[in-house]
């Protein structure tokens, strides 16, 4: 299914171009961070990648399939976890059942699911009750319970503590380890040097840079990223 | 005041002594509303679910006009289902006029658009906060809707309640519909109505009390099942 390559990706809404001519390849294998101010479009990207938007011109397309056609699989993990009015586990079995595991299967992975990421003891209760840092990672678990071949992650650790931030970074790297390709927002640098192993920079809608980690730091190809990193860096 | 003090015990007489014709006026004002209520739900729980996931032309005319419908005036639609329903209307042939029938329909299409706008306001509230994630996950339009009904379900619970409340406590369609009719079509509110002109007091009063207490009643189930689901589910 990979690589996801888009091509002179724009997305205009009410007017005002939010993403404008992006064309970038995300390929198997290396954890792309997509990394820029708020507002330069990231999440956006993401959406579009997702298939949760759909581009105002270009196109995006999946090896193997069809132009525009959207694979299921791919999960998509977001800044303020959904939680369903039901109990933690019911939360995975959900996802399975839309994703079509028959209904013998969908308990066993679910409760594995949620010992994998340290929920095991609260798979019962019910998931609107679970402290933030608990909710992302039930979030992680619905979605790593879907076996996708790409998880989109859009700035996961923006409301938590350092840390729940550590044990969600925790959790990527095991889904990363367990072949799956990560994708994901932040506009923390520090995480960004911790989880990348390549860096899509994103400034005003535009791809401002897009390169190996230690590159994008060392040696910054535009004045946007320079800036980015230099005003980022007392606080990272 | 010796008038209404009397007219107080003699209504109490009348609820602890299990008066038939009472007793037989409030249950066939119980299974009128029920039965309109559950016809309405029917109908406007899955309206309302359409108009909160889907996006079509015309959806805001649509809203519009549900918002107002739910305003209804029970007088005005007890008149246009009694012209469908005379003998010489389209549905005259039925012969349904001043039978019961004819209450439940005129009582379902009053709480039908309370049950379609409320439940649609309830859901696309929903829908705002659960959209992305169900959509990310596969849900389509109809899985999607069926989710939204279940995790809001207590909520949904009270939209139905409040169509009863105002089921059980509407005079105007049921009257001109059902016709008051003593043993047939006669119901608490329309008994109030004509006992009280009747200076038939006792047995207005007695009817008065149960129907608020049966409004009261559902209320307060309604607050203890929001609050315990709130207090269980977040």
């Amino acid at each position: 299914m990979l690589p996801l390559i888009l091509k002179d990706v724009s997305f205009v809404a009410t007017g005002r171009t939010i993403i404008d001519r992006v064309s970038c390849e995300f390929a198997a294998g290396p954890r792309t961070v997509i990394l820029g101010p708020n507002g330069s479009g990231k999440s956006v990207l993401m959406r579009l990648c997702h298939g949760l938007l759909t581009p105002t011109s270009g196109h995006i397309a999946w090896h193997g399939s069809a132009d525009d056609v959207r694979p299921r699989a791919q999960a998509m993990v977001f800044q303020r976890p959904v939680m369903l009015r039901r109990a933690a586990v019911a939360n995975v079995t959900y996802g399975l059942a839309l994703a079509g595991v028959p209904k013998a299967q969908r308990d066993e992975r679910a409760h594995d699911m949620l010992e994998a990421v340290g929920l095991g003891s609260v798979a019962n209760r019910p998931a609107r009750v679970l402290s933030g840092g608990e909710q992302q990672k039930l979030a992680l678990a619905r979605a790593w319970a879907l076996e996708p071949e790409v998880l989109f992650l859009d700035e996961p650790t923006a409301n938590l503590d350092p840390g729940a931030t550590r044990e969600v970074e925790r959790i990527v790297d095991q889904i990363h380890a367990s072949g799956t390709k990560i994708v994901m927002t932040t506009h923390n640098l520090g995480q960004a040097r911790r989880l990348a192993d390549e860096i899509l920079f994103m400034s005003g809608g535009r791809l401002a840079d897009h390169a190996p980690v230690e590159r994008f730091f060392a040696q910054p190809s535009t004045a946007e990223a320079a800036a980015f990193i230099k005003g980022e860096l007392p606080w990272s | 005041m010796g008038d209404v003090a009397s007219a107080f015990a003699e209504a109490a007489r009348l609820i602890f002594a299990a008066d038939g014709t009472l007793y037989g006026i409030v249950f066939l004002s119980l299974e009128v509303s029920l039965t309109a209520v559950a016809v309405a739900t029917a109908i406007g729980l899955p309206l309302g679910a359409a108009l909160a996931i889907r996006r079509f032309p015309g959806r805001q005319l649509l809203l519009v006009t549900l918002n107002a419908l739910m305003g209804l005036p029970p007088v005005v639609v007890g008149l246009v289902v009694y012209l469908l329903l005379s003998r010489a209307g389209p549905l005259g042939e039925l012969g349904l006029l001043f039978t019961p029938t004819a209450m439940v329909i005129a009582q379902a299409i009053l709480v039908t658009p309370i049950i379609a706008g409320l439940s649609r306001q309830v859901l696309e509230d929903a829908w705002h906060e659960y959209e992305e994630q169900l959509r990310s996950l596969g849900a389509t339009p109809s899985t999607a809707a069926a989710t939204l009904v279940w995790d809001t379900r207590y909520s949904l619970v009270t939209v139905v309640l409040a169509g009863f409340g105002r089921a059980a406590a509407e005079v105007g369609a049921v009257i001109i519909v059902g016709g008051n009719i003593d043993g047939v079509t006669r119901v608490m509110t329309t008994a109030i109505s004509l006992e009280t002109s009747k200076g038939d007091l006792p047995l207005a009063l007695g009817l008065g009390l149960i129907l608020v207490t049966v409004v009261f009643l559902i209320n307060a189930a309604a607050q203890i099942i929001k609050s315990a689901a709130v207090r269980r589910y977040g």
